[in-house]
């Protein structure tokens, strides 16, 4: 059966690509966001997970207005990257797995999350980024991915508690699924931002530094919170977070935090990464 | 209220969140932003302007804040700042150049302020 070894959250802010194109690693300005990299390239060559579920928000690439699910999931074979408009290079293509898709699908539907399924999907720098930081080779050499996206433009979006729920309904796909897999889920977005409007630059340290705790064992105190509280908290764009409550909800086993790194500014961005390792929960055979 | 209720005429200063009247307000200019995926538009633009919003049927409200370059405007007139960070992007401004816009600010005083709150 397949595992879920742990998982990876991480910011997507587009200027981190950027800051790669160009190598900007060891600048002073990155180098405290892009050092915390070393210890997540650490545990996944220790960890050697043979797939990923990556969880995010698209930002208009892949869906428009005329069309926006609420959950999305991808179910392709392989996954494109394409022009933004802002000027970031188009990443190659990724590898999918739409075989272990189309078994999310089945089981997430089958536990009542309406998921739209998607056999063509552009993947935008949330996806891309994260994915580089990771495995800074870039397409080719990343491991195959489930991409699940969650809507954060247009309210009303979900709940942080359906999010966890939508995440814990994933974790259970995943732990059934009867190919002998190591499996990584990863979350991007966040933390604290706000791009719009005259409070355009909000970043609240306290609220993320709190979300980074809580979410290690008291998830509770953050899926008690309304998507009104997160903005106020957060920022319009830290509604992403809803993305790092889905991958924390599909880890139902024993969490513990195995790295975490915290800095301001990157961008208009709290800029945050977190590792967590994970113990499944026994299972107990009849005798 | 349920959990996920938000709207645009909710209190956070300085804030317009992106609810069913701002997404149908606002359609148009987002449909024409998001075409700017593709360079093909954002050339097509650049060259008429008036004759590109017009494609797209803008409303004048619309079309006076992309003429103004004025991101506060474009929201008020239903604009989705992902959508708006591609005309933005027409330019080569990033999201620190709106920020700074929308604030009143300098660019430089605003980066200022964002590392300010580490």
């Amino acid at each position: 059966m397949a595992q879920i070894i742990g998982a990876v959250a991480t910011s997507h802010v587009p200027s981190i690509g950027n800051a790669m194109e160009k190598g900007l690693q060891k600048d002073p300005y990155w180098k405290p966001f892009f050092d915390a990299f070393d210890p997540v390239h650490e545990w996944l060559e220790k960890k050697k997970p043979d797939a990923a579920v990556v969880i995010y928000n698209d930002h208009g690439l892949n869906f428009f207005l005329d069309k926006m699910p609420t959950f999305a999931i991808g179910a392709a074979e392989q996954y494109e990257n394409a022009d933004e408009g802002w000027g970031l290079k188009v990443a190659p293509p990724y590898k999918g797995d739409s075989k272990l898709s189309w078994h999310l699908i089945d089981e997430v539907i089958g536990a009542d999350f309406d998921l739209v399924t998607c056999q063509e999907m552009l993947v935008d720098h949330a996806f891309v980024v994260p994915m580089k930081l990771m495995w800074p080779e870039g397409g080719p050499a990343a491991i195959p991915a489930v991409p699940v996206t969650i809507n954060s433009i247009q309210h009303p979006l979900p709940s942080g508690r359906r999010c966890h729920a939508l995440g814990k309904a994933i974790g259970d796909a995943i732990e059934s699924y009867p190919e002998d897999m190591r499996i990584v889920v990863i979350a991007t977005g966040g933390l604290s931002h706000q791009l719009d409007g005259q409070r355009a630059g909000f970043i609240n340290k306290e609220f993320d530094v709190f979300c980074m705790d809580k979410i290690v064992n008291d998830v509770d105190a953050i899926t008690a919170l309304s998507n009104h509280d997160i903005i106020e908290k957060a920022g319009s764009q830290g509604v992403e977070l809803m993305c790092w409550l889905a991958m924390r909800g599909a880890m139902n086993g024993r969490v513990s935090a195995a790295h975490s790194n915290y800095h301001i500014p990157v961008s208009n961005t709290g800029g945050a990464v977190m590792v967590f390792d994970h113990e499944p929960k026994p299972v107990l055979k009849a005798a | 209220m349920s959990l996920n209720t938000m709207s645009h005429l909710d209190d956070i200063p300085g804030t317009t969140p992106f609810d069913g009247d701002q997404a149908r307000k606002g359609y148009a200019l987002n449909k024409m932003c998001f075409s700017f995926n593709e360079k093909a538009n954002r050339e097509d633009f650049l060259a008429d302007e008036e004759a590109y919003m017009e494609k797209y049927k803008l409303n004048e409200q619309q079309k006076q804040a992309l003429r103004d370059r004025n991101v506060l405007a474009m929201i008020e007139a239903g604009g989705n700042i992902y959508y708006l960070a591609k005309f933005a992007g027409i330019f080569g401004l990033g999201v620190q150049d709106v920020g700074a816009q929308q604030t009143g600010m300098e660019v430089d005083e605003f980066k200022k302020m964002l590392a300010a709150q580490a």
